[in-house]
């Protein structure tokens, strides 16, 4: 657990340098109030998937949440179609709103705890089930909406959340700052916490020492399920529109963010600020790309190039890499280069 | 064929089952996906008796090729205990870059030569993911997610992103070769086109490496437990190495076949077909965690999505519920395969 510190330093680094250099860039605009607001208010959807990602990878075993963004969507779409099939969006917009957001939450939830289900009960691969319920959410989506994209128009506190601030920072980055808080405060106070992290470090272990083995897989997903509805209720609110395939990239950036952050893929590690700031991270490369011009194709290039280079990282240690001493000891680093 | 070594065992260690049928399906997992397949298709008949015509039948021929060789691609990986995602980005790369390469520079290249050169362009892609899954040492799907970005995002900012709708003329003619023509009680002419051969030439020689050579014993054994494979003296560097740059030639065959088939070059084609190919493998009998599975099964199981996926419209489904389908079918799979192995 020592680097945990070192971990965290780093990013908190790369922000800074991130921020000077987009403000040398830019000539001074990227640090515009205007600008961190727009960033802020576009981290929130990134950074829930990817701590829904990092639970899920915590819970080790080849745990991962393939199905986030769809389960995002397919909250967003069902709960949008329900409720405005008995409420009117326009003329009762609070009464909507909360019956949007309740609507979403419980889609979002019941499709964690069926992840948790298939996996622990049926002991289904994490990997296999998710990707298969990535794509029933998603075809679920398709069948209630007929593909096509579901109005949700802007009722009153639906829109706030997406677009007001709160001295002068947007709603939904508060949201997202105190649900990790709350996800944080869960994994460190609480024994669920704790059986995560020792779960994923040893599984059999963990049987053998008598934890809820199968309660805390479906508490995980659950969990995780109930991150994405929240993403599907900021999606709602920052858009007019749902759409079952809205932010297809997301999944590889989600993964992405919780490697960045240090989570371990293979289970037992993995911190909620650090996910959080390599999120923020995420988010000002992505603006600065933004800035300097490039196609959206450079960028996924770009985030293809970052995660490999970041598991580099996490492999080979990079302190030890850098200084010559060690240097002997580590096979040379297969720097990812561009195809040719 | 080749059922796991490790399974074999359990067998041969001689609990006498009673009821032989289970038994059978433990060993033969695929013998549930042909049932399945042989089902589904009974139903169509019967619900609309199109679907036996001699056209139906060649266009789920035609269609299975390509998904097919990305599908024994994905298994050849699976068997090892590794998962792809990076196939499809694979061949879209391969495909358009080669396209552009004939179109613009070598315009009189032998059609052999390009198929030639799109097959080892996906190898060397390939084996740039065996390295990486090797050398990274984290689960392959998180390394193959980051290579499909990589080589996909590649593709589209410094290659391409125009379509391509005329083709060099050879490799339009390769599309529309014939392997057997006749004509249809309505008087269409019905073509079974020559790259179908590709296919069963493939699987062919997939199922001679893993049961024929050592090669396929490393793959089977690395799946099986990669720790103790490489106590025995398997490399795993060297199956690492092999085995994606055979999924990433087959992904480049399969590409180029693609545009001569399709008649056009689209880099924006394939990406996101990639859960369809790993559910056609899984619904084959594979187990995702390694170790098991057989030619035979992939074959079954692509055949069993592709006619899902033509039939649904047939038989009056919406082609909204394709996703939905497909979905459920893989997770059914899953469980049931999970619970059959549970037993033992």
């Amino acid at each position: 657990m020592q680097k945990t510190g070192g971990q965290l330093a780093m990013l908190v680094v790369i922000n800074s340098l991130l921020l000077v250099a987009g403000a040398l860039i830019s000539g001074g605009t990227f640090l515009s109030v205007f600008n961190l607001q727009s960033m802020a208010s576009q981290v929130p959807e990134i950074g829930l998937l990817a701590i829904g990602v990092m639970l899920a990878m915590c819970a080790g075993n080849g745990g991962i949440d393939l199905s986030g963004i769809a389960l995002a969507n397919l909250s967003g779409v069902l709960s949008a179609v329900i409720v405005s099939s008995f409420l009117s969006a326009t003329e009762s917009g609070a009464a909507f709103s909360l019956a949007f957001i309740a609507g979403a939450l419980l889609v979002g939830f019941a499709g964690g705890v069926i992840n948790g289900l298939l996996i622990s009960r049926l002991n289904i691969t994490p990997i296999l089930c998710t990707l298969g319920t990535q794509m029933a959410f998603m075809g679920l989506a398709v069948v209630v909406s007929s593909g096509k994209a579901v109005t949700v128009g802007s009722p009153a506190l639906l829109s706030s959340i997406g677009n007001d601030m709160i001295a002068a920072v947007p709603i939904s980055f508060f949201v997202f700052v105190l649900v990790a808080g709350v996800v944080a405060a869960l994994l460190k106070f609480t024994p669920y916490g704790l059986w995560l992290m020792l779960m994923g470090t040893n599984p059999k272990a963990a049987v053998y020492a008598g934890f809820p083995k199968n309660g805390v897989i479906i508490a995980t997903y659950a969990i995780s399920g109930t991150l994405s509805a929240l993403v599907g209720v900021i999606i709602a609110a920052r858009n007019v529109n749902v759409k079952f395939d809205y932010g297809s990239s997301y999944l590889l950036i989600a993964i992405l963010i919780a490697v960045m952050a240090g989570v371990k893929p293979e289970g037992g590690y993995g911190r909620v600020i650090c996910v959080v700031l390599s999120a923020i991270a995420l988010q000002l490369m992505s603006s600065l790309l933004n800035f300097s011009g490039l196609s959206n194709f450079v960028r996924d290039f770009a985030w293809g190039l970052l995660l490999l280079t970041f598991l580099a990282v996490g492999r080979y240690d990079i302190a030890g890499f850098l200084s010559p001493g060690r240097r002997s000891q580590t096979p040379s680093v297969p720097v990812p280069q561009a195809p040719k | 064929m080749s059922v796991s070594r490790t399974d074999e065992l359990h067998g041969a260690a001689g609990q006498s089952r009673s009821f032989s049928f289970g038994e059978h399906v433990r060993r033969r997992p695929e013998t549930i996906t042909f049932l399945l397949l042989v089902a589904i298709c009974v139903i169509v008949a019967v619900v609309n008796p199109a679907f036996l015509q001699p056209s139906t039948l060649i266009d789920i021929g035609r269609a299975s090729v390509v998904m097919g060789l990305f599908a024994l691609g994905v298994f050849i990986i699976l068997a090892a205990g590794g998962i792809d995602v990076s196939f499809t980005a694979i061949a879209a790369f391969t495909m358009y870059s080669m396209t552009v390469l004939v179109q613009s520079y070598l315009p009189n290249l032998p059609i052999v030569v390009v198929i030639l050169m799109a097959t080892l362009g996906g190898a060397a892609l390939g084996i740039i993911n065996g390295l990486l899954v090797h050398h990274l040492k984290v689960p392959s799907l998180i390394v193959t997610i980051g290579t499909q970005y990589l080589f996909r995002g590649f593709l589209l900012s410094f290659i391409g992103t125009v379509w391509i709708m005329s083709l060099p003329p050879q490799m339009g003619a390769f599309g529309r070769m014939p392997l057997v023509q006749f004509e249809s009680a309505n008087g269409a002419l019905i073509t079974l086109p020559f790259y179908f051969l590709v296919l069963p030439i493939a699987a062919f020689g997939t199922w001679w490496i893993l049961n024929r050579t050592l090669m396929g014993r490393a793959i089977f054994a690395v799946g099986g437990n990669a720790d103790i494979a490489s106590r025995l003296g398997y490399s795993l560097r060297t199956v690492h190495v092999f085995l994606f740059g055979y999924a990433g030639a087959l992904a480049g065959l399969a590409g180029i076949i693609h545009v001569c088939a399709n008649r056009q070059a689209n880099p924006f084609d394939l990406v996101g077909t990639e859960i369809n190919v790993i559910a056609a493998v899984v619904l084959g009998g594979a187990r995702i965690t390694g170790g098991t599975g057989t030619v035979l099964g992939t074959l079954l199981g692509v055949l069993l999505i592709v006619v899902l996926n033509s039939v649904l419209v047939m038989v009056g489904i919406p082609s909204t519920w394709q996703r939905l389908v497909v979905g459920s079918f893989i997770l059914l799979a899953a469980a049931f395969f999970v619970t059959r192995q549970r037993k033992k």
